[in-house]
């Protein structure tokens, strides 16, 4: 079972945070920090695997974790999952993200966190792995995300007159080295 | 009231804070900004405003006023809405708070939507965070969505099932008619979560296990079909069908092929064909290859199938990838038990991943390195240990210096080489060895005789070199306060034996008991080693003038040790050669480790954790003066320590018996003796339970008639508990021409010392004899 899934830069900012498992907020954050402190120290030569912290409990969990540009990807998993396999789960999900987002970067998940959100749901629930097949997942996201648009449209329709429509901010130039690339 | 800002104009104005104490200031603004709209009860924006708050959340800001909130976004039609809100009670939610179980019926109604998303938004939620309660209400509705055939639901019900499952145990039952025809879907994510259903129902139950087992066949065609099918766009990852799923069935296979013959039988082909048919060039194929070597150690399958395996993680070990090697690493471990001389062939490889640089690699070959030494090995082995030990990170010093004793313990080559070695690891990892070894050590030197005089010289000559870690020193102390004579004379064999001078030895330990490096239980060892000097040096009085000066001293365990010893002098100067005497070898209890038994007055406790075990040179102190009122007692003695007891070598000649000897059986005693009767008590230990004496009474006539109606009653004290087993006979022959036998149980929690009262009724020629007798000659070592 995956306890919980981390996305922090490489100065320990969280980008997405789920726990699959109740923590209060102090102790959320507590394993942020702990996780990132144990996490950063690493060599980007040495295994991909660390045993857990000891706040996120006992010696059954593991931190799995791939670091691409800026960001770090962690999912801590106790004993009943493939450790080889989340890595290439970890993959899935940030080719993924890049299907959905054209050319991620980190910026694209700090202003659309909840979209981050979605796409997670698809691919895991409950700390299980739900969904595999990037294809699939791209399909559903975006049937949701019509669906979304097209209540959004519908409310404009009927509010014309009431309110602003505020312009789509436009997205920034993302410079080369806030590109998501595998390492 | 103007518009609440949208999401992003919120993240844009948090990201322009410099300090924490801006970005703590826009967020209360904010905050505040939301909490009014709250209250003013706004359809339209209230999706954005909990967007808002989650995001806020995540940065690690209280967020608790947008629950009840949440649960109304659930409860409106938009699908915009429902979707926020579902986030946001999955984020902030709990079944801690009362508010969840509001959120059952909206659930409900969403299960039953017409459209799928919503109805997937609600299975999501369920799932991820539902109550027991929740779950009990909602099973039904679940389960009717696990016989659906629109695929995008059932995998989510599946998993939401096993969700169920895990919070109400009970229910498992409900969902095993749905599982039926789970396989047969096309569709791989059904496929993948009806797998991890099946397997969380199998591992929760016996039962369930056996049910699913005719699965086998089913589970072994999928695979066949996943490995066969050839290049499959959409599962593709990396040129292999279908990883993940591939190992899921592997993972499945394993549970439930464990102990069943028939089921391995049916899997051994295919495990073959994968194991060498995949490919082994990227990470998907090291994943499932890797899934299929622990199936194939796990489930009962034949040797062949066993030695290709290790030989897959053999091959593994070699691998450049990091990774690799670590998951290679940690299945050896699992399988060393099992395959112990196979893994053993892959033994300089493990040595050599100690050498790599990445920590977790290196922790997981020590400790399969410390799996894999055995007598033949030891020696190599231990070599390249002790260099690890000399150059690892501290976090490693204590594990391996444990393993290191452990190891020493087991298969040492020889008592030079134990000692040794031993020392190798006091001076390299001396201050992060456990408390408990420093006991274990001593007992260790005492019982190889012919190595003291070596053994105190290496000490010496440590201690001169370095007084700071703690173990080494304390070691070092009790042996030269034992041995100092030895060191002095200059007897050593093994070694040059150097000059040392009895002033030297005393400006050593002294030394030792003023230097700010010392803890007060080291100060505590010199200044008994001092005291005991005072018996094997000649110059006493040097010796005595310490332990004057050390009678004030602020630190009470050395005072009370210091006016102890000063007493010894003054009034006692009798008993001090005896007192002091060298130590007897002390015995070796059954198991010595860090999971002992630790007895403290009969109760025991697990004492691993507990290691305030103060040093066996101290009961001689302390008993010094308790002695002189236990001359003839029975007091309970407090047995603190793993090893036996050492009972003080003291005055007195009846207690000299107390150090008992070596051998573990307990000399045969005769009870009684009167009228041609005799009976004989012979001892055993009951080995599960030390406290239970197992007495066999035999009973012998040497008149010329047999004893008939031979009854034999036992009473004891009120600490002991007896059970009386039947006896052979009741009819004691003539003549010592045969024995009855009965056996007695005695416990002894308190382990004090047996007494017992008997009664024997018996009928010799006509008449019948009844004596009563007191049996208080038993031998120590029965009751301790």
């Amino acid at each position: 079972m995956i306890k919980a899934i981390l996305i922090f830069n490489n100065h320990g900012k969280p980008r997405l945070i789920r726990f699959y498992q109740y923590f209060t907020e102090d102790m959320q954050q507590q394993i942020i920090r702990e996780t990132f402190h144990l996490v950063s120290k690493r060599d980007d030569n040495v295994c991909n695997f660390l045993e857990g912290g000891s706040l996120i409990g006992g010696s059954d969990y593991k931190l799995i974790y791939r670091h691409y540009a800026t960001l770090y990807f962690v999912f801590c998993v106790d004993s009943s999952e493939s450790e080889l396999g989340i890595l290439d789960l970890i993959q899935v999900f940030v080719e993924t993200l890049d299907k959905c987002f054209e050319n991620v970067c980190e910026l694209d998940l700090i202003f659309h966190m909840d979209k981050v959100h979605y796409i997670l749901q698809e691919v895991v629930m409950g700390g299980m792995v739900l969904e595999t097949n990037m294809n699939e997942i791209v399909a559903q996201v975006e049937v949701q995300n019509r669906l979304e648009k097209s209540e959004v449209l519908n409310c404009l329709f009927c509010h014309v007159n009431s309110s602003p429509i505020n312009r789509e901010a436009t997205k920034p130039a993302v410079p080369d080295q806030h590109r998501l690339r595998p390492l | 009231m103007p518009a609440p800002i949208r999401l992003r104009e919120l993240i844009r104005t948090i990201r322009t804070a410099r300090t924490q104490a801006e970005e703590r200031e826009m967020i209360q603004k904010e905050c505040a900004a939301i909490r009014s709209s709250f209250r003013e009860e706004d359809n339209t924006y209230r999706c954005r405003n909990v967007a808002k708050l989650l995001y806020m959340h995540m940065l690690g800001y209280p967020a608790h006023f947008g629950q009840l909130e949440c649960l109304k976004l659930i409860a409106s039609q938009k699908f915009t809405d429902k979707r926020i809100g579902y986030l946001g009670a999955m984020l902030l939610l709990d079944e801690r708070q009362d508010v969840h179980l509001l959120m059952t019926n909206c659930i409900k109604n969403d299960l039953n939507h017409s459209t799928q998303y919503v109805q997937g938004l609600a299975l999501c939620t369920l799932g991820c965070m539902g109550s027991s309660e929740m779950c009990r209400d909602l099973a039904g509705e679940v389960e009717k969505l696990l016989k659906t055939s629109n695929s995008y639901l059932r995998k989510k019900a599946a998993l939401c099932a096993v969700h169920v499952i895990r919070k109400v145990p009970e229910l498992m039952e409900m969902f095993l008619p749905a599982t039926k025809n789970l396989l047969s879907e096309k569709n791989h994510g059904v496929l993948h979560t009806s797998v991890v259903l099946l397997t969380e129902m199998c591992e929760r139950s016996p039962d369930m296990l056996a049910h699913f087992r005719k699965l086998v066949p089913q589970l072994v065609r999928i695979l066949k079909n996943l490995i066969m099918s050839g290049y499959s766009p959409e599962h593709d990852v990396s040129g292999i069908s279908d990883p993940f799923l591939q190992v899921r069935i592997l993972r499945l296979l394993r549970i439930l092929g464990k102990s069943d013959d028939d089921s391995s039988e049916a899997m051994n082909d295919i495990l073959a064909q994968v194991a060498t048919n995949t490919e082994t060039s990227k990470n998907v194929g090291n994943a499932i290859l890797y899934e299929t070597v622990l199936t194939i150690m796990d489930i009962k399958s034949e040797s062949g199938l066993r030695v290709l395996a290790i030989n897959i993680l053999g091959r593994f070990l070699l691998n450049n990838d990091k990774n690799i090697r670590y998951v290679a690493l940690t299945s050896l471990l699992k399988t060393v038990q099992t395959d112990h001389n196979a893994v053993q062939r892959h033994r300089s490889t493990i040595v050599d991943c100690l050498k790599d640089l990445d920590v977790s690699i290196k922790r997981r070959a020590m400790e399969l390195s410390f799996a894999l030494v055995n007598g033949n090995n030891i020696r190599g082995m231990m070599k390249e240990l002790l260099y690890f030990l000399d150059s690892c990170d501290p976090e490693f010093k204590a594990d391996c210096a444990s393993g290191v004793f452990l190891a020493a313990e087991k298969y040492a080559p020889s008592k030079r080489w134990h000692i040794d070695t031993i020392m190798r690891v006091l001076t390299t990892a001396g201050s992060y060895v456990r408390d408990d070894s420093v006991p274990n050590l001593i007992q260790l030197i005492t019982n190889s005789v012919e190595m003291h005089a070596y053994t105190v010289q290496r000490l010496y000559k440590a201690l001169l070199d370095d007084i700071s870690q703690q173990p080494l020193v304390q070691v070092a102390s009790w042996c030269i306060g034992e041995y100092g004579d030895l060191l002095v004379s200059g007897q050593c064999e093994e070694e040059e034996p150097i000059q040392v001078t009895e002033d030297e030895v005393l400006d050593v330990l002294e030394g030792l008991l003023v230097s700010n490096l010392s803890a007060a239980v080291t100060r505590g060892y010199s200044l008994t080693a001092i005291m005991k000097l005072s018996t094997r040096f000649s110059g006493v009085n040097r010796i005595k003038k310490v332990v004057s000066i050390y009678g004030s001293s602020i630190d009470v365990e050395l005072q009370q040790r210091a006016v102890e010893y000063n007493a010894l002098f003054k009034k006692y100067d009798h008993m001090r050669p005896a007192l002091l005497e060298r130590m007897p070898i002390m015995e070796k209890s059954a198991s010595n480790g860090p999971t002992e038994i630790v007895q403290t007055n009969g109760e025991t406790e697990p004492s691993v954790v507990d290691s305030k075990h103060p040093p066996p040179v101290s009961q001689p102190a302390n008993q010094a003066n308790d002695l002189l009122d236990l001359l003839g007692g029975n007091d309970v003695v407090p047995v603190i320590q793993t090893t036996v007891p050492t009972k003080p070598a003291s005055a007195g000649g009846e207690l000299l018996d107390l150090l008992g000897d070596l051998s573990l059986t307990i000399p045969p005693m005769t009870a009684y003796n009167k009228n041609g009767l005799k009976i004989d008590f012979t001892f055993e230990r009951a080995n599960p339970n030390p406290n239970v004496a197992v007495i066999t009474i035999h009973a012998s006539n040497s008149t010329e008639a047999d004893m008939t109606d031979f009854v034999f009653q036992a009473a004891v004290p009120k600490t002991f508990q007896l059970q009386l087993l039947s006896p052979s006979s009741n009819v004691v022959p003539a003549l010592n021409q045969g024995t009855v036998t009965q056996v007695i149980r005695v416990l002894n929690p308190q382990k004090q010392q047996l007494r017992m009262r008997i009664k024997l009724t018996y009928t010799l020629k006509g008449s019948p004899v009844q004596d009563l007798a007191e049996v208080n000659n038993f031998p120590p070592q029965s009751w301790q």
